[in-house]
């Protein structure tokens, strides 16, 4: 078991650098530079003005040189600073942002699981009734709305005429130096369509796939023989059939955690939220090298990881994995 | 609260107290019969003199609304309550010379002050320097500092910190693209502590202006590397409002400066909240969850004249300080003869691109100035829309349909060409589509393409691949025109980005930019307006209208030709209709 | 396989297929956008692109069945034209990630080794990127055309499919049916194309609804950004960006491009699925 965890481990490394090294090309490659942003079509911005930013921002130097001196200044776990004019770490910026899209991410998650599950098994159990198809039109047209859309209406509803929820952002100015209790009551109102709009797209996914491992499940063979034994149906089914099919959901999950911190950047653009889409979207469009490689590496090591938590839950569900007869 | 009882007692005092000598008549006489008569007197009277009082305390409400709707200036300045005022972008460095994005100059300009800044009538005048002498020759201006001026750190402020700023910009270490107006300094002196001294290789009419920056204080950020400083994310100024807080992606929170020179501003703390997306923005604007927000003209015309809007906000329009054109690649061939630019400014109606995208909010651009600044000349030759003028002159330069296909061609070749605009602008989309109808009218084929703005600076625009593009340029108030105009200034990079060429339009640009008399600047520069309007190296569409909305609890706003925000610290909200309390 | 068996498993398909309503439902709904889209310079009653300043935001009546946007265009026109670019953007797309992932698929899955393992590796890296992420980022990089988003939406949607086709190819690879062409002296070649992808397809054509269904949405929201398709050109996602700012005033702009999205991808979603359950005859065991 340990050399196999040991073996993953090392593969993943190669990977990293792949990634990083793509990410790196990709924006060289771009039309545009950094201080555009700064001196684009002012005036005032003289073309001597021009080199000494460039020259500050070490852009004058050749791309392999760059991508070296990045990755040396990575593996002291220097991200360097962030090319905008706030000259910040990237770091700081990051570590500023994941907090909150974490939080949607992970409440967002949590509902989709809470919702999702039964109703994939809901609809198995109940195949091709009248509540499975009101269910499965139900959690598609979650996902086929488009979520600005969406936001926007329910924004219009709940937040300009019945006045019952905030429109955008995180915070009411009335309850900044209010009580803790107040601040949390704030803060849940303010998330609340966020994480209703983000889970209502994300319920087809598992609910479809939740559905389709049950539907497997009970048509096996031991699920016959339980109940040719006489069990009871919701023994059969609570016993047997589901935890068979929860277990693949849990490698799900595990492949679910780089997306905690993946933002979207739609999402939190309509919402006014400040969170890790956004930023990274401005920092493709401003060419902040640093930053997206800091993001993307960010990402990238985190969806390793998820993954491999994922081969290790499969590992220990299936034993043929464990002793090498993988891929 | 106008339930003052003062109010009455004294302006009707006088009557109350005439009629006290009479009371022994009173008694005397038919007392009840005039006692009732008295009191209905006395009634008419209070009624006459006094506020209309009818709904005494406890009816605030009614109150409020009648007073929201009457938006009457008569109601006397308070101190207190919030402005929440929406952006779509963040700051990105509170340090402004470190910054050229709109959102930090917004929230910069209330924490810090300059030497000199611009009246409601845009004339130059004082704001940290109480007066000024520029010597005879132009070269020499010595600014008298104000004296007790502190930071919001409580220092004082000298001229030191003016000599520390002016270093600072342009050093060459310092990432700032504002140092061009400083090079020109040929030395600075400190006289003492309140007098600050610089003199110019050559008269340079700019110069006085450009001593608006921003000054930054020295005893905090003296020796120190300024791209690390934290006043980048905790600025200290001078200026009407103190940082308090800003937490990114969010907002940023400014309070009311009590120690500040000109006096504490009334409107006790500015929220600066950062909506990214128009229509949420709108939406939060609409449910009165913010104060102060820039409409599009749909919005403006059509969208905000509901319940939700009536009585809560005030709307104000003036011509915004800046222009929208489209400019032509001189070096493309298509472009080169002055006919061709002329016939294209004669072949599109821009009145109609005014009434259509912009819904009448704006006027007709002559030129590359706004209106009615001092050195605005409206030249004599005029571009109407009239598409027969503008297929003969096309004729004349040698583009006919010769070969039936519905398009100009001239050997061989049809009039076809792609004009570039930047992403984000929907009126700027919007009048390309509407160009490109018209052009297609006269036989001239025009493409649209919408490129990303950093692509189209870098890709396009400096590197000169374009045959035309739509564009804006802001104005200032000063008519110095040098980097845009002048041959000089036709490299990479530069803002000459059309290749525009006049050895007329040269003289003219270096003599109104290093002459300090207003009336032999304005001619030099009515007669490069005259050359513009005849040459057309750009057909100039419209200058659109500012179409700022606010809430309507904010008084004192007076509409001027500076615009509405240069009061903005003498605005306030009087106490019975203030609604926040932090 | 025999012709007999083939034309056997196909009517059992449609059988089943045409007896889930709503996979039925899907496919009325693809059709039918198929057939705006062919007819659209037929049906269109206005030019997509024609200006009329005097009649900006009409609501719907009459001379305007759905309304007219900010530049006076008949809104029923440009959806017509708009389904077009649509089905165009899905197909295109879906188009080149089959094509990629199918050719790296087989490749893999036939040949084994340590070709396998490298383009296993490669779709390992790619899926590390966050799709849309990279979708952006080639997107503001390149300049958002037509083809620029069809091509990069296909190049970071390939993944699936090659997995797909891998995994099919592996079971299929030692069946008899193909050590008996392998032992007539077939080609790899030949092989490959005339026996294994074939009998692989079955998953790629859910994939393929699915993956149609999704570049729809995911154009409309590279237009919310302002790199989707580019006006004058109407996509549905480019006018239901145009109309956001007027959601209220303007209803009429946005409603009828976001309910065109809504049911076409849920329509191919159905549809999608109702195949995938279709052709799994475990399915269909218990009723």
């Amino acid at each position: 078991m340990m050399t196999f965890i040991g073996k993953r481990i090392v593969l993943m490394i190669p990977m990293l650098l792949g990634i990083t090294m793509i990410s790196f090309l990709v924006m060289n490659l771009a039309p545009g530079e950094p201080i555009d942003v700064l001196t684009n079509l002012n005036p005032k911005a003289t073309a001597e003005v021009r080199e000494r930013l460039r020259s500050h921002y070490g852009l004058n130097q050749p791309l392999p040189v760059r991508y070296v001196n990045w990755l040396k200044r990575v593996l002291r776990l220097d991200l360097g600073y962030s090319f905008a004019q706030d000259n910040r770490l990237v770091w700081d910026k990051i570590r500023e942002r994941i907090p909150i899209t974490l939080t949607i991410n992970a409440l967002s998650l949590l509902l989709i699981i809470i919702v999702a599950l039964p109703i994939g098994i809901y609809s198995a159990i109940h195949q091709n009734s009248f509540m499975d198809r009101a269910l499965t039109i139900f959690v598609f047209i979650g996902f086929a709305t488009p979520t600005f859309w969406l936001a926007l209406l329910l924004m219009i509803l709940f937040g300009v005429h019945l006045g019952w929820l905030p429109i955008s952002g995180l915070q009411s100015s009335q309850v900044a130096h209010a009580g803790f209790w107040l601040i949390l009551g704030d803060r849940a109102r303010h998330l609340l369509l966020p994480v209703l709009v983000s889970a209502f797209g994300g319920l087809a996914g598992l609910s479809r796939y939740m559905r389709s491992n049950m539907l497997e499940v009970i048509r096996q063979d031991y699920i016959t023989t339980a109940r040719a034994k006489g069990l009871k149906e919701t023994k059969v089914i609570g016993k047997h059939a589901l935890r068979n099919a929860l277990m693949p959901i849990i490698t799900i999950l595990g492949f679910s955690l780089p997306g905690l911190i993946g933002g979207s950047v739609i999402f939190e653009t309509i919402f006014a939220i400040p969170g890790m889409g956004q930023m990274f979207y401005g920092a493709v469009m401003a060419r902040d090298y640093p930053l997206i490689m800091g993001t993307l590496l960010i990402g990238a090591s985190l969806t390793l990881v998820g993954n491999l938590l994922a081969d290790i839950s499969y590992a220990l569900v299936d034993p043929r994995i464990r002793v090498g007869h993988h891929d | 609260m106008v339930n003052h009882p003062v109010v009455w007692y004294t302006s009707c005092g006088n009557i109350i107290d005439g009629i006290l000598p009479y009371r022994d008549l009173l008694e005397s006489m038919h007392k009840k019969i005039i006692s009732i008569l008295i009191i209905i007197s006395l009634l008419s009277l209070l009624a006459a003199c006094g506020q209309s009082s009818s709904n005494e305390g406890g009816q605030k409400a009614t109150k409020k609304e009648q007073l929201e709707r009457k938006n009457v200036d008569k109601l006397p300045p308070a101190h207190g309550d919030t402005i929440v005022v929406g952006s779509i972008g963040d700051a990105s460095n509170l340090i402004p010379l470190l910054a050229s994005d709109a959102p930090s100059h917004q929230v910069a300009g209330l924490i810090y002050n300059g030497l000199v800044r611009y009246d409601k009538n845009l004339k130059l005048e004082g704001e940290l320097a109480k007066s000024w002498e520029i010597s005879t020759d132009g070269l020499t201006i010595t600014f008298h500092l104000r004296h007790g001026v502190r930071w919001h750190d409580n220092a004082p402020f000298t001229a030191d910190d003016v000599m520390f700023t002016y270093r600072l910009i342009i050093d060459p270490k310092t990432p700032t693209a504002y140092a061009g107006d400083f090079e020109q300094v040929k030395e600075a002196k400190i006289l003492d502590p309140f007098t600050f001294q610089v003199v110019y290789e050559k008269p340079f009419a700019p110069a006085l202006a450009s001593w608006g920056l921003s000054i930054l204080p020295k005893h905090l950020l003296a020796d120190q590397d300024i791209t690390k400083s934290p006043l980048s994310r905790h600025p200290v100024g001078t200026g009407p409002y103190k940082f308090s807080q800003w937490k990114g992606g969010e907002k940023i929170e400014l309070t009311a400066n009590p120690d500040y020179f000109e006096g504490q501003p009334y409107i006790d703390r500015y929220r600066y909240r950062i909506i990214p997306d128009s229509a949420t923005m709108f939406l939060e604007l609409k449910a009165s969850n913010l104060d102060w927000m820039g409409l599009t003209p749909i919005q403006y015309d059509r969208q905000t004249a509901g319940k939700k809007f009536t009585g809560k906000f005030n709307k104000y329009q003036y011509l915004s300080f800046s222009y929208t054109y489209m400019g032509y690649n001189l070096k493309n061939p298509l472009f080169q003869d002055q006919r061709v630019r002329q016939a294209l400014s004669f072949a599109i109606n821009k009145q109609e691109i005014i009434d259509g995208v912009l819904l009448g909010y704006g006027r007709i651009a002559t030129g590359p100035y706004k209106p009615d600044t001092w050195f605005y000349h409206l030249p004599s030759k005029k571009y109407p829309y009239n598409p027969e003028k503008a297929k003969q002159l096309l004729q004349e330069a040698g583009w006919q349909d010769r070969d039936g296909d519905g398009l100009l061609d001239k050997d061989g070749q049809p009039f076809v060409f792609t004009v570039m605009t930047n992403q984000g602008n929907a009126l700027r989309a919007q009048t390309a589509e509407i160009i490109q109808r018209r052009l297609q009218e006269i036989g001239i084929k025009m493409k649209i393409r919408i490129i990303e703005w950093s692509a189209f600076i870098n890709e396009f625009i400096d590197k000169r691949k374009f045959e035309a593009v739509i564009l804006g340029w802001t104005t200032g108030q000063d008519p110095d025109m040098y980097d845009i105009w002048h041959s000089s200034k036709t490299g990479p990079k530069e803002l000459n980005f059309i290749s525009y060429s006049n050895p007329e339009v040269d003289r003219l640009l270096e003599k109104g930019r290093h002459t300090f008399e207003r009336e032999e600047r304005q001619k030099y520069y009515d007669r490069f307006q005259e050359i513009l309007a005849e040459e057309q190296p750009y057909t100039f569409l419209y200058v659109p209208e500012s179409l700022p909305i606010i809430a309507a609890r904010f008084h004192g706003i007076k509409p001027a030709p500076a615009g509405i925000s240069y009061n903005f610290i003498k605005w306030y909200v009087p106490e019975a209709l203030q609604k926040y309390t932090q | 396989m025999t012709d007999k068996d083939a034309n056997k498993r196909s009517s059992t398909f449609n059988q089943r297929l045409l007896h889930n309503k709503l996979a039925v439902a899907g496919l009325v709904v693809v059709a039918l956008l198929f057939a705006v889209s062919l007819l659209a310079p037929v049906i269109a009653p206005y030019d997509a692109n024609a200006i009329d300043l005097k009649n900006i935001l009409m609501p719907p009546g009459s001379s305007h069945l759905l309304g007219t946007d900010q530049l006076g265009r008949d809104i029923l026109s440009r959806m017509i034209w708009g389904a077009r670019i649509s089905l165009k953007v899905g197909f295109v797309a879906v188009g080149i990630a089959t094509l990629i992932g199918t050719i790296l698929g087989t490749i893999s899955g036939y040949y084994g080794g340590i070709i396998d393992t490298l383009i296993m590796r490669a779709v390992d890296l790619m899926l590390c990127f966050p799709s849309f992420f990279l979708i952006l980022t080639v997107i503001a990089v390149l300049e958002p055309s037509i083809w620029n988003i069809m091509a990069v939406i296909g190049f970071t949607s390939w993944m699936g499919v090659a997995r797909l086709i891998r995994a099919e190819i592996l079971t299929i690879r030692e069946r008899e049916f193909i050590q008996a062409a392998r032992s007539q002296g077939a080609s790899d070649m030949r092989i490959i194309t005339r026996h294994i992808i074939p009998n692989a397809m079955t998953p790629v054509l859910v994939s393929a609804t699915l993956g149609v269904a999704g570049a729809i949405l995911t154009e409309s929201a590279l237009s919310f950004l302002g790199i989707g398709v580019q006006p004058p050109t109407p996509s549905w996602g480019n006018m239901l960006t145009a109309g956001k700012d007027n959601l209220e005033y303007a209803w009429w702009l946005s409603l009828f491009p976001g309910l065109a999205i809504l049911i076409t991808v849920l329509g191919y979603n159905l549809l999608g699925e109702g195949i995938r359950d279709a052709l799994d005859p475990r399915n269909y065991l218990k009723k």
